[in-house]
């Protein structure tokens, strides 16, 4: 249907005339009209489940109807409040509310559970049915925790998983009142094909499927006066951090989160995008190179670790496209670790590293291996934004009134380019300002602004020309989106030289560790809150950013060198499925 | 890598007559049982990764569908029908009399000595002849206890 075509379809909702504009259903244009349908199982960005009844609406001529499966059609009568719309509503969320666990003091959801909200605006202070109990056991991961007996089935979380992620590592068992959200042999969460990627904990309307706290970790540290403990801060932290203090997404409170920390009691507060700067020197040295020796292209952006595991998994093919670059949260641990001891006058036992990132797949990554020496992690714990702001609750913080704080130094300086690598399409920006100097017309210094790979599309592309020579990007956020893009690469259909990639959809800023909103447009407001705060900074190359010229000199020598190949740089492993569960013939 | 109890070159040759497709999967997974008496864990996940599927939907369908079982099933199988007309025609006593000569219990449905499966099924279709059973996919109508003992022990003469 054109939406010309459309232009003078209404429906009537509860008396208000309401434009039909392509909608798919009657419940998003019920919304338009400042009517809040409530919804369990309803996402506009996944395939309608119709399974929670929640969004009953009268039609007239048709009766009850649930408003996410119908959809507008010219001059629809509905009714959302009637007597019986509003019994049917309570009556489902006492079921529901019957077959959960009904222990909000002690949820790590509570007070931003859908579920919980919803029973308190419909006013539940009795549920009729008997409760019922189930013992199932919690499966704590490493990224994720899930707790089956606060499931109530909507399958937001499947479907997550599987249509925007692609990865399907969880799906419904069984069936009737025995079905359940599991893995395949309800193993644990960490021995399946999951990337950590935690969109599922964002969608998950109760406390099912939730971060993975190593709060207890931190504050262990924290009390212990032997130990210097330093933070760093992921770029996308400082567009939500605010929002559970009530800041409007996207609203950059960074020195804020400085003067916090320093209260909680941390020796050093770093800024990530110190180390994001770090990896643009080492990524686009490494582009740089591949071009001059005839590397493997396209080269691939490494700095996302829940993109790493897909690749591990699925894309093993890919291996020689990766770049060899560790993400931004592991270089510069990696430098902490390594240089702080002489630094500080410490031994590196007593140097405790914590990250704060929007990310859970980081908390798998720090645990690797390879990211350790001798068994000691680079990075100790990695927390995410939500546990981050727990952590100021905990600690009584008024952190919407704290006066601001800078960074310590010596790591203290950043670039706009390290700020913009929370959004999708930054990381590939501030390569291009790094390798854009090299041309023999440089752009102006003003003029640092790629706004090609920028915005919330799925695939985003772009073409450069470097001394004559043409090259062209591309950008995919969201796993189902880059299985797309790298099928296209693998069939030939598209050629690029340099591509970036971020699990989650938009990048950084919509991390499955960063808070829930309830704002519909959250991800576009935190985006422009990153390109905003770009602007603020002094600088907005990575390669102008003194502390990092000053790094080089003193321990790293140049970028790709020796040294900095053994601090900064990693391999991949082939964890092609068959392999992973031994079905290999 | 081998050391499953399950013959990939048996999966695969199924996969084969289906033609890797995925929207086959549930007459691959009936052909699978057909051949090993259930479905092994690792023909599952054979299946998934060799159709690119997740292997959480493989087991998804392996679990939604009663006829499906993960778990080694009998020498013999016996279907007890417990559809409308068969259980206004008693067959819980049928069934409870299986269950108690075999040791079976709510959800243990195979004997311990793997001599025989004792399932519960909602309707077979032939209504006229309650209570029906099918013993090793030979249909008896017109069962009573007496009957069905009498074939058991036959059974294990």
């Amino acid at each position: 249907m054109s939406e010309n075509k459309q232009e003078n379809f209404f429906l009537t909702v509860d008396n208000i005339k309401v434009p039909i504009e392509g909608e798919r259903n009657i419940l998003e244009v019920i919304r338009k009209a400042k009517i809040e349908i409530p919804t369990l199982c309803y996402n506009s960005e996944l395939s309608i489940h119709g399974g929670c009844r929640m969004c009953m609406v009268e039609l007239e001529g048709r009766g009850l109807v649930a408003s996410c499966s119908v959809p507008p059609v010219d001059g629809m009568v509905i009714r959302s409040n009637t007597k019986e719309v509003r019994g049917i509503r309570k009556t489902v969320l006492e079921l529901v509310l019957a077959n959960h666990h009904q222990n909000c003091y002690t949820c790590g959801k509570s007070t931003v559970c859908n579920l919980q909200q919803l029973a308190k605006d419909y006013g539940i202070n009795n549920i009729r049915f008997k409760r019922r109990e189930k013992e199932s056991p919690i499966d704590v991961g490493l990224c994720i925790t899930r707790d089956p007996d606060k499931c109530i089935l909507c399958g937001q979380c499947i479907r997550m998983c599987s249509e925007i992620q692609s990865v399907g590592c969880i799906g419904f068992g069984f069936r009737s009142s025995d079905a359940e959200v599991l893995t395949a042999f309800n193993k644990n969460i960490d021995e399946t094909e999951c990337v950590g990627c935690g969109q599922c904990t964002q969608v998950c309307p109760t406390g099912a499927l939730m971060n993975t706290s190593n709060i207890k970790d931190v504050w262990q540290y924290l009390n212990d006066p032997t130990k210097t403990v330093v933070v760093q801060i992921a770029p996308a932290v400082r567009t939500a951090i605010g929002e559970p203090f009530g800041f409007a997404p996207g609203e950059v409170t960074t020195d804020k989160m400085v003067t916090a920390l320093k209260a909680m009691g941390f020796d050093y507060v770093f800024d990530t995008c110190f180390g994001a700067d770090l990896t643009i020197m080492e990524e686009a040295t490494e582009f740089v190179s591949r071009v001059k020796n005839g590397g493997t292209f396209p080269m691939v952006t490494s700095c996302c670790p829940g993109w790493v595991n897909f690749a591990e998994s699925f894309y093993p093919d890919f291996e020689k496209n990766l770049s060899s670059c560790r993400s931004p949260q592991e270089m510069f641990s990696s430098v902490i670790k390594s240089y702080g001891p002489k630094m500080w006058g410490i031994n590196r036992k007593d140097l405790k590293v914590i990250s704060i990132m929007p990310c859970t797949a980081k908390k798998e990554e720090k645990d690797k291996d390879k990211f350790k020496i001798e068994g000691d992690p680079n990075t100790d714990f990695s927390i995410t934004t939500q546990e981050f702001a727990q952590m100021i609750k905990e600690c009584g913080i008024d952190f919407r009134n704290l006066a601001d704080t800078p960074f310590d130094h010596p790591f203290g300086e950043k670039t706009g380019a390290g700020v913009i690598f929370g959004s999708s399409g930054g990381v590939a920006e501030a390569a291009l300002r790094f390798i854009m100097d090299f041309d023999e017309n440089p752009p102006a210094e003003h003029d640092f602004a790629f706004k090609a790979v920028r915005g919330m599309e799925g695939i985003k592309s772009a073409g450069i020309e470097l001394n004559g020579q043409k090259f062209n990007i591309a950008v995919a956020s969201g796993l189902a989106n880059t299985r797309k893009l790298l099928n296209d690469v693998k069939a030939g259909k598209v050629s690029y030289d340099f591509i970036e990639i971020m699990a989650c959809s938009g990048g950084c800023l919509n991390g499955g560790g960063q808070p829930t909103s309830k704002d519909r447009d959250y991800k576009l407001k935190r985006m422009a809150g990153i390109y905003k705060n770009d602007v603020d900074q002094k600088l907005h190359k990575s390669q102008q950013n003194p502390d990092i010229i000053k790094l080089y000199k003193d321990y790293l020598e140049s970028p790709g060198s020796h040294e900095a190949h053994h601090k900064l740089h990693t391999h991949y492993e082939d964890k092609n499925l068959k392999k992973k569960y031994g079905v290999e013939k | 890598m081998s050391e499953s109890v399950v013959d990939f070159d048996v999966i695969a040759k199924i996969l084969q007559k289906h033609k890797n497709d995925p929207s086959k999967i549930i007459p691959i997974l009936q052909d699978v049982q057909k051949e090993f008496r259930y479905l092994p864990k690792d023909a599952l996940l054979y299946i998934a990764t060799t159709l690119n599927i997740p292997p959480s939907k493989v087991y998804g369908v392996a679990t939604f569908f009663s006829h499906f079982t993960l778990e080694p099933k009998g020498k013999n199988i016996i279907k007890i029908c417990d559809g409308t007309a068969c259980h206004v025609k008693k067959s819980g006593d049928i069934i409870k009399a299986l269950k108690k000569r075999f040791l079976l219990k709510d959800k243990k449905v195979t004997s311990d000595d793997g001599f025989i499966t004792v399932e519960t099924v909602s309707c077979l279709g032939a209504c006229g002849l309650a209570p029906v059973i099918v013993l090793n996919d030979e249909v008896h109508g017109d069962m009573t206890l007496d009957k069905v003992m009498k074939l058991m022990d036959d059974l294990e003469a």
